[in-house]
């Protein structure tokens, strides 16, 4: 029997349907607004995808409106593994999903803030997807409607969809968004079910994975490094891979630096980075974080204009899968260092590599 | 009797054979034979002693592991196969876009299958085949007016060969100039075909995408940015996939010979253009025409065909040889013009596939200059009858250049159908297969969400456009009252829904029986 991990967020999206730019410390100020929950209702339009293997299937959630409510009233087998307060809290998001750790599938409601909960208690490795319900769905971890997140969550669970790709969690500072400034952080990465919807095609070669796409880049990179010269390795799922082609470890949400093929110091602060620059000649090695295209100023600061400027267009090395580019629609990557005339130095066109001896032109624009 | 109900068009009582064959090596019996041949009589055998020239390390030490079964069964199994196919006689071809399916004239598959073409082998004595050598000859002349070009090979067994000749000429070229190692970047665009990029990187080229513009055109400030003295080559369709064409496409190819680079245009889908514009005046310095598309032959997984390649004078000697040439009486092959050392030699043995070119000089023949510019007129005007009839469609949209109309193909989007009912385009694809009608989405990259790519040519008349957009309706209908029928489908069809979850897992690929028993036989 299959099992699957149930988590709804109750209250997300609460605050977006009263013009709050979110629900995280604004649970009071949304109800006072007359907000009404509505979680339950997307996540049940997932799980009716679920209904025809109900039999075959043990749902573990937490009590009440958490997960076993909803579960319970559509008929699906369930274990509660978490018991919940009156009023739930992040926390409790968190005590659920590691209880879960065994279900073969992670589904959980919410927004980004419920995704950030969840990474930070379950890690990178667990399989999870979202069923989009609240007001911030940046990371794209989360399907595209709750339906289309019930009909991924059942292929994987009947084993029709085998594949995972590795998604970025991220989430902007709601305090300085309802101010309006966007200031986006990279969370971490769940494993989220990957189903090549366009497979069927009578012509052409079959589209290489997102996985393969990055162990391309990776190799193409590794051929372009130079002896006794730094590489600064910037967080994101294309540079761990390089790292793990490379056969060293990565800190994936931070800088790494490595000379000829080998480790010299971990998860860099910016201090760091200055000094170790003064040692030899450095390069940088990216690639667009935070869901939104951003190459630097969401979740990589420690890359600062003074670092950046030292850098220059003439050391950087920009990698992406075509398919994370096609996500920004021909949008320019952007930079937002806190420093406009760094930002302008980087600007124009960049030569992002996307393959083995392939690369694609991409404009760079000055972002925030 | 009562009035048979035509009142749509939709064949909804369609259903294909299913016939669930084996594969034919399963069918193998051992020692079953198609025909048993008698052996020779002492007489001959005798006549023939001492004359075998095959030397014995060269003979087979045990026969080949071909399957052994009888006629009649060999018959029937492809027969069957036949069966499950939806070939182009049998169905409306348009919905194999960037493919050009058209139709192909029986009287020059005829023409092609007289003994005279049938039975002539290409290792006979020129003397012996200057009908044949005429065809290529006149053929060769007929595609550099088409084209601007100076002169053509058909030894490309295909588009992608044809690219790879191309690719091969800018190799050929640089190398000469001694240029080649500074020289190791093509350019080319998204929306051209994907063997653009994959072909000159076998020759090992790095390639340089650029990406379209707002409005569907490759940028042509990135592309500014991309040029550079690394420049070999600008390898390009246009129109694109998209059925956009590049208006500006003088621009790029100057700027690239200003840095001393190369250009190659992609012309697999010429339908469009016949007549119309030449590959030279838009400032190319190569291209290809496949034979099996634009020039009647009919085509598809992998049949005989032609990519016959055109170059301009200054790339003629790196051309593969010999080129079929004529002295004023007689034609011959010329084995001098493609005698310089950097030249990139053969790419298929022999002169390509005689029959195709022949296809493809009876049917220009048969039209002629006004009968080609005929053709790109139809298939245009198709294409745009079919464009604004399914541009009045609530579920379907077509990115960029809005209200303008497009070439000879379209790539729509199904997004909208997509995000109110869940159903695919790959979901309406499987969908009408159950009709009998082909449907294609995109090349890789899929960069328009859920695409559509179609393309009537100059063969369907409004009647068969009819059908096919009344059959494309219902489907949509369909996804609305009741996706999940959609979504289940095909019915009708050969096979139902495939396991493709492991298609890039070469674990799990058997690309041959003896590959597929090594992996999978108990």
């Amino acid at each position: 029997m299959k099992t699957l991990g149930l988590l709804i967020n109750p209250i997300a999206g609460m605050g977006g349907s009263v013009g709050l730019k979110g629900t995280d410390g604004m649970y009071q100020e949304a109800v006072r607004r007359g907000a009404e929950r509505k979680a339950n209702a997307r996540a049940a339009a997932a799980l009716e995808a679920l209904l025809p293997i109900r039999d075959e299937l043990l749902v573990l959630c937490p009590s009440g409106e958490m997960g076993e409510d909803l579960a319970r009233e559509l008929g699906f087998q369930v274990k509660v593994v978490h018991t919940c307060g009156p009023e739930t809290i992040a926390r409790d998001t968190a005590d659920a999903a590691r209880a879960m750790e065994s279900a073969d599938l992670l589904l959980f409601a919410g927004g980004d803030g419920t995704a950030r909960d969840i990474v930070a208690a379950v890690g990178d490795r667990k399989v999870a997807l979202g069923i989009p319900a609240g007001v911030k769905i940046h990371s794209p971890v989360y399907a595209i409607r709750p339906e289309a997140a019930g009909q991924l969550a059942l292929s994987w669970l009947k084993g029709a969809c085998g594949q995972t790709r590795e998604a970025e969690v991220v989430d902007i500072d709601e305090a300085a968004y309802r101010e309006g400034r966007v200031n986006t952080s990279l969370y971490g990465y769940l494993q989220v079910p990957y189903e090549r919807r366009f497979l069927q095609n009578s012509k052409a070669p079959s589209p290489l994975s997102e996985r393969s796409q990055q162990v391309n880049i990776a190799w193409e990179m590794i051929g372009r490094m130079k002896p006794d010269v730094y590489y600064l390795v910037g967080p994101g799922s294309t540079t761990k891979t390089l790292m793990d082609v490379l056969e060293l470890p990565d800190t994936l949400i931070g800088v790494d630096l490595i000379c000829n093929k080998q480790l010299v110091q971990s998860d860099l602060c910016e201090r760091d980075i200055l000094e170790r620059m003064e040692e030899r000649e450095t390069r940088l090695i990216i690639t667009p974080t935070g869901g939104q295209g951003f190459l630097l100023g969401r979740g990589n600061q420690q890359l600062s204009p003074a670092v950046m400027r030292r850098i220059g267009k003439e050391r950087l090395h920009v990698l992406a899968t075509q398919e994370k580019l096609f996500r920004f629609h021909g949008s320019p990557l952007l930079v937002d260092t806190g420093d406009r005339e760094v930002d302008e130095l980087l600007s124009g066109y960049a030569r992002v590599i996307i393959g083995y001896m392939e690369e694609q032109i991409c404009p760079i624009g000055v972002g925030g | 009797m009562k009035k048979i109900d035509r009142s749509s068009k939709v064949r909804t009582g369609f259903h294909q054979a299913k016939w669930d064959e084996p594969v034919i090596f399963e069918l193998s019996r051992a020692g079953e034979r198609g025909i048993l041949v008698p052996q020779a009589s002492d007489e001959v055998k005798k006549a023939v002693e001492g004359t075998a020239v095959l030397p014995a390390v060269l003979k087979r030490q045990a026969a080949p592991a071909l399957p052994e079964i009888s006629q009649p069964r060999v018959l029937r199994h492809y027969a069957r196969l036949a069966q499950e196919t939806l070939g182009a006689d049998v169905n409306i071809e348009i919905g194999q876009g960037t493919c050009t399916v058209k139709y192909s004239p029986k009287v020059n598959d005829q023409l092609a299958n007289l003994p005279q073409v049938r039975e002539m082998h290409p290792l006979q004595d020129e003397s012996t085949c200057q009908g044949m050598m005429r065809i290529m000859y006149d053929t060769n002349q007929y595609m550099c007016e088409i084209s601007g070009m100076d002169r053509f090979t058909f030894q490309p067994s295909g588009g992608s060969q044809g690219i790879l000749t191309m690719a091969s000429l800018v190799h050929a070229y640089f190398k000469s100039r001694g240029e080649r190692e500074q020289r190791d970047e093509i350019i080319t665009t998204i929306y051209s075909h994907p063997s653009d990029a994959a072909a000159p990187h076998v020759k090992g080229f790095k390639i340089i995408y650029i990406h379209p513009d707002k409005d569907g055109y490759p940028d042509y400030e990135a592309f500014k940015a991309a040029v550079s003295d690394r420049t070999a080559a600008f390898i390009v369709a246009n129109p694109e996939d998209t059925g956009v064409y590049n208006k500006r496409v003088l621009e790029f190819t100057k700027l690239v010979h200003e840095k001393g680079g190369l250009c190659g245009y992609d012309q697999a889908n010429a339908n469009g253009l016949l007549g119309v514009t030449r590959a030279r005046e838009a400032g190319f310095d190569m291209c290809f025409f496949n034979l099996h598309k634009t020039f009647s032959t009919p085509h598809g997984c992998g049949g005989p065909a032609c990519g016959a390649t055109g170059c301009a004078q200054f790339l003629e000697k790196f051309l593969p040889g010999p080129l079929v040439d004529f002295d004023g009486e007689k034609y011959f092959f010329n084995h001098d013009i493609t005698s310089d050392p950097d030249g990139i030699g053969k790419v298929r043995q022999f002169n390509g596939v005689a029959p195709v070119i022949l296809k493809a000089y009876a049917w220009i023949r048969s039209l002629g200059p006004d009968g080609l510019y005929q053709v790109a007129k139809t298939a245009v005007l198709n294409n745009n009858y079919m464009f604004k009839k399914l541009m009045e469609l609530h579920c379907v949209d077509a990115p960029y250049i809005e209200g303008k109309q497009r070439i000879e193909q379209c790539r729509y989007t199904l997004e909208t159908l997509f995000k109110e009912t869940g159903v695919s385009t790959a979901d309406v694809q499987r969908r009408m297969m159950d009709f009998g009608m082909h449907y294609w989405q995109s090349h890789h990259p899929y960069y328009v969400p859920e695409p559509m790519t179609l393309e009537p040519t100059e063969t369907p008349s409004k009647e068969d456009i009819d059908e096919y957009i009344e059959t494309l309706k219902y489907v949509f209908d369909e996804a609305y009252s009741d996706p999940d029928k959609v979504k289940g489908a095909p019915y009708q069809s050969v096979c139902h829904q495939l396991d493709e979850s492991n298609m890039d897992d070469p674990d799990q690929w058997a690309v041959s029986w003896r590959c597929y028993l090594k992996k999978f036989a108990d």
